[in-house]
């Protein structure tokens, strides 16, 4: 068996070569995106007053969670500031919030299509199992190759490392809404598009949202293997801890990956479940409208209740007979 | 007994015509007439029915090679035979609906009743054969056209209500129209009149979690009527719902159809409910349809062992009218007989009374025994002066629930009149019971129990015995 070896990896290798020789253009435009949208959202997270970054994170917790999910985000954050983490987090959190975007933009429409096409499913399946399996770090080879060192071959590794769970979930909500429900707008007519948007969008969010925030959180995951292809942030002080033994820098960064993760996860979750939070500010803002729809409909029922309402449709029907 | 049976196609006729002028909601009860199974009945006014849907020798094949296991079918195979090819869900059926009726596809689960309504407006394909919706043929039409016939002909109201649980009672409702690109305020508005219909006026504004699964079926029910379309497919619509929820809105969608007489098909597998909603009930076995009739036809003439099997268990009562077991009218008199042709029909008849008819058999009323005897004594010869009114009459197309509380009361047998009040039979309390009871027999001749011995007889007889008893006492006394 000595001579012999199918060359798997030379034919990769000789495939980005190819790619990086021709298709350099194109790649030259990603670079630019990347950079443009990491670059320029860590500028604006960066020139924000940090009192002001923080507030701003209180809120939205507050809104989609509870008061104090917001004054844990306001603890943590503070805790990060203290620890002087500030700019890494920043870097690393803008790092993951656009590759974050960029999966999700991508994977929907996926999920989308593999729901509705069983041969897109086929084909998708074993990719995706590729994807999630291949050992992270490898993706970062043929990305350094591509895009050098730096922020943009983090981010496509990322993007790469964090898409499965974004298709696999928005497939499984969509091919899990009550298929008589989609029957319903068979029936009456709906083109697909309307059944798309119309039902089957709307009834798989919960689950496709749980797919975005396992996405976020694997973006986040990543965000530190990123660290080594030079991309700035926490990831790449962990990089540094290990390279210098250096235990207090390291838990340091690590505490500061784990309070952004555990901020990201927390508002994502609550953002997928909307009305379970009954002290978030949109909960309130929701409830009220439903009182006052409530009330509406009931000054409207009249006397019936719910319990006579069942008399009263039959004197109803014989009123509505001339 | 049996030839009065024979004249029910006419019987169906008359009453098809008065269901027109009939009163509605005048009686929640189901006195609603029935269509004849033939689709070109000419009712009395010449009017030829209109057929509003046709299914011709349709089949449905799931699994690998379907058109293969057709040809199959087609030339004699059994569903088994063909299990290789595929899984035959509908094989060779055909049916016409008509504008108007309540059609009810009948059968257990598995018999591709689900299967078939779905053909009907082409959410499954359709293996071989042909759908006629109101002329256009949908088989092997674009996709585009097809959801314009869905828009505009045919709606279709789902077992576990199928509501979308995002939008408002309201929005649920007015989602055809929106389908349609009516504008909002338009489609909100008639959405409240549908709802106001169904009897869920006001509940526009909650959304269908908050409503009970009776209320939310409603809601379903609205949806398919503000579609506005000639054509309802009702998919086990009340089969979710509990028993006396389903009584309540069976009772509701015939009341709703009498309004509005759009032509329903209707799939269900519980047969008192397809008894009591069907004009023409289609039973089904293993993808074939068995029979088609109208319930008196499944009920009376079942067409094989399966569909006899199937009606055993039906609520006869509920299904059976005053003239599937009325017999023929006895003791009748003319006005214009005298009392002693009176007298003589009770003695042969065993009764206290005879009904007595003017001209065109109409009924007038009754004259009982001591009147008469009064009269011949008197030696009048007109039977006018005694009439009584009849004590209770029913109208032929009554079911034989509503019949038990007229027939206590009534000394004679109940008298059945048809709508012009002539009076076309009778039904005695024995044989009221005997139809209730299962097997071919029950509308065949029934043995009368003897007659009683006369009470002067008893009399004397009990006189002599209380006598002798008296003898026999003085004479113990006596001793």
């Amino acid at each position: 068996m000595d001579g012999f070896r199918i060359p798997i990896g030379e034919w990769v290798a000789a495939a980005v070569a190819w790619v990086k020789d021709n298709l350099d253009g194109l790649l030259d435009v990603i670079s630019f995106v990347v950079k443009f949208l990491v670059d320029g959202l860590t500028e604006v997270l960066l020139g924000t007053p940090i009192v002001v970054v923080i507030i701003i994170a209180a809120l939205i917790a507050w809104a989609v969670r509870s008061v104090w999910m917001a004054l844990g985000a306001a603890v943590s954050f503070a805790l990060i500031l203290s620890m002087g983490l500030w700019v890494a987090a920043m870097q690393t959190l803008s790092l993951v919030i656009v590759a974050a975007l960029v999966a999700v933009v991508i994977a929907i429409p996926l999920g989308i299509w593999s729901a509705r096409n069983d041969t897109v499913r086929a084909v998708l399946k074993p990719i995706l199992d590729f994807m999630q399996t291949m050992p992270a770090f490898v993706y970062l080879i043929p990305a350094i190759v591509f895009f050098s060192i730096g922020v943009v071959p983090g981010l496509v590794a990322t993007v790469i490392f964090a898409l499965p769970p974004g298709v696999r979930m928005t497939e499984l909500g969509i091919r899990g809404v009550d298929s008589e429900t989609v029957e319903a707008g068979h029936a009456f007519g709906a083109t697909p598009g309307q059944i798309l948007r119309g039902i089957q969008l709307p009834l798989a969010t919960p689950t496709i949202m749980a797919g975005v925030n396992q996405v976020i959180m694997l973006s986040l995951s990543m965000a530190v293997i990123a660290g080594m292809a030079g991309a700035d942030g926490l990831g790449k002080l962990v990089v540094q801890a290990i390279s210098t033994v250096n235990i207090g820098k390291g838990v340091e960064a690590g505490l500061g990956v784990v309070l952004i993760a555990v901020f990201l996860d927390r508002v994502t979750a609550a953002l997928g479940a909307p009305g379970e939070y009954r002290s978030s500010l949109l909960g309130m803002l929701a409830r009220r409208q439903t009182e006052r729809r409530n009330v509406a409909a009931d000054a409207a029922a009249e006397a019936p209740t719910a319990n006579e309402v069942d008399k009263a449709t039959a004197a109803g029907m014989r009123r509505a007979a001339p | 007994m049996v030839d009065v049976l024979c004249g029910e196609s006419e019987t169906l006729r008359q009453c098809r015509q008065r269901s027109v002028s009939k009163r509605p909601g005048a009686s929640p009860g189901r006195n609603r007439c029935r269509l004849s199974s033939t689709p070109e009945v000419v009712s009395r006014g010449g009017n030829v029915t209109e057929t509003a849907l046709e299914a011709r020798n349709l089949f449905k094949v799931f699994g690998r090679n379907p058109k293969q296991a057709v040809q199959r079918l087609k030339s004699g195979a059994s569903r088994t035979e063909v299990q290789d090819a595929g899984t035959a869900a509908v094989i060779d059926a055909s049916f016409t609906v008509n504008k108007g009726e309540i059609f009810v596809i009948m059968g257990l689960s598995g018999s591709g009743k689900s299967t078939i309504i779905r053909m009907l407006n082409g959410l499954h394909d359709i293996t071989d054969g042909t759908v006629t919706i109101g002329g256009d043929t949908i088989t092997g039409i674009p996709a585009s056209r097809l959801r314009e016939i869905r828009r505009e002909n045919v709606s279709m109201v789902f077992q576990h209500f199928a509501l979308l649980p995002h939008r408002t009672v309201a929005d649920n409702v007015a989602y055809p129209l929106e389908l349609k690109g009516v504008p909002k305020a338009e489609r909100l508005a008639k959405a409240g009149d549908v709802l106001d219909m169904v009897g869920l006026t006001g509940w526009g504004d909650k959304l269908p979690s908050q409503l009970s699964g009776g209320m939310q079926q409603r809601v379903g029910i609205a949806r398919a009527l503000a579609a506005d379309t000639e054509i309802l497919l009702m998919d086990e619509a009340f089969s979710a719902l509990d028993p006396l929820i389903r009584r309540e809105m069976q009772e509701q969608l015939v009341e709703l159809q009498e309004k509005l007489q759009k032509t329903i098909v209707f799939i269900t597998h519980d047969l008192n409910e397809a008894m009591f909603l069907g004009d023409r009930i289609a039973v089904m076995r293993d993808g074939r349809i068995v029979q088609i009739g109208t319930p008196e036809d499944i009920l009376t003439d079942p067409a094989n062992d399966y569909v006899e099997q199937f009606v055993q268990d039906v609520d006869r009562a509920r299904v059976l009218t005053a003239s599937n077991v009325m017999e023929l009218p006895r003791p009748l008199v003319a006005e214009t007989a005298g009392p002693r042709t009176a007298l003589r029909q009770m003695r042969d008849a065993y009764m206290s009374a005879v009904y007595v008819t003017g001209r065109d058999r109409k009924l007038l009323g009754m004259v009982t025994d001591r009147d008469a005897v009064k009269l011949v004594r008197k030696g009048e010869s007109s039977l006018a002066s005694v009439i009584k009114p009849a004590p209770q009459t029913v109208r032929e197309d009554e079911v034989l629930m509503n019949l038990f509380v007229p027939a206590v009361e009534s000394p004679l047998p109940l008298a059945v009149i048809d709508g012009d009040d002539r009076i076309v039979g009778v039904i005695p309390r024995v044989t009221l019971l005997a139809a209730l009871g299962p097997g071919p027999n029950s509308t065949e001749e029934i043995t009368l129990p003897m007659p009683p011995v006369p009470q002067a007889e008893i009399d004397a007889v009990l006189g002599e015995a209380d006598a002798a008893t008296a003898a026999a006492a003085t004479e113990g006394e006596a001793l």
